[in-house]
């Protein structure tokens, strides 16, 4: 038996269903993450020369933008955390929605911001 | 230990080291900002790090805040997409031993500039 339960699509169109989704599938692609960008992070054992060979990686467009898209993924990540945090531990005021548009908007910012600074 | 009182402890660990990361996390959003301006380089990063010891501290309780926090939520994601597998418990220890030792590795690299 599934421990999950059947959820329809009323459910499923709720905005906080949306903030749980996202929620989800960041943390799961940042946890994914986490251990390579530790072994990336590693080659500094090398002393500078290495770890900078290592870095060259990074040049290539592909992990420009996964660094990219994992920027926009972490602040999703965090304002949602932040939200669930607040409902959690915070004053009852309901599911929080307001939350929900300031993490949309919170990644988008940070995405912006990476494409600002970034060479 | 029962399973219920197993998870009741899962899920304040995880909400405490969440509490714990998102100081973290702000931080090194900050911290990415600043340091992709004109590129990141291996002698930039070395220079911010090496030999500081309020860096290795901070980095190393992020390292150990990820520990708790991601395998719990990845155990949460498999234990509820795939119950009958059994790949919950082993994924995510796995997960949470790479995380440790890559981690606390990375913060010592970093924090040594490879001078050991």
């Amino acid at each position: 038996m599934s421990s999950r339960p059947r959820i329809d699509y009323r459910a499923k169109s709720h905005l906080s269903y949306f903030a749980y989704a996202c929620h989800r599938f960041s943390g799961l692609l940042l946890a994914c993450f986490l251990p390579l960008h530790f072994l990336m992070l590693s080659q500094s054992l090398r002393g500078a020369a290495g770890f900078e060979s290592a870095l060259g990686l990074t040049d290539i467009w592909v992990f420009k933008f996964g660094e990219w898209a994992l920027v926009i993924l972490l602040a999703i990540h965090l304002a949602g955390g932040v939200r669930l945090l607040m409902i959690e531990f915070g004053p009852w005021r309901g599911l929080r929605k307001g939350w929900i548009q300031v993490s949309i908007l919170f990644a988008i910012a940070c995405g912006l911001l990476f494409l600002y600074f970034a060479n | 230990m029962s399973a219920a009182v197993m998870q009741a402890k899962l899920w304040y660990a995880q909400r405490i080291s969440a509490m714990i990361l998102g100081i973290c996390v702000a931080i090194h959003l900050v911290i990415i900002f600043y340091a992709i301006r004109g590129g990141l380089t291996a002698q930039e990063i070395l220079g911010r790090t090496q030999g500081n010891l309020t860096f290795a501290f901070f980095y190393e309780t992020f390292v150990l805040a990820c520990f708790v926090h991601a395998p719990i939520g990845v155990a949460n994601i498999l234990q509820e997409t795939l119950p009958k597998s059994g790949i919950a418990k082993p994924a995510s220890w796995l997960l949470a031993i790479s995380i440790l030792t890559l981690g606390t590795t990375a913060v010592i690299g970093v924090y040594s500039g490879g001078a050991l």
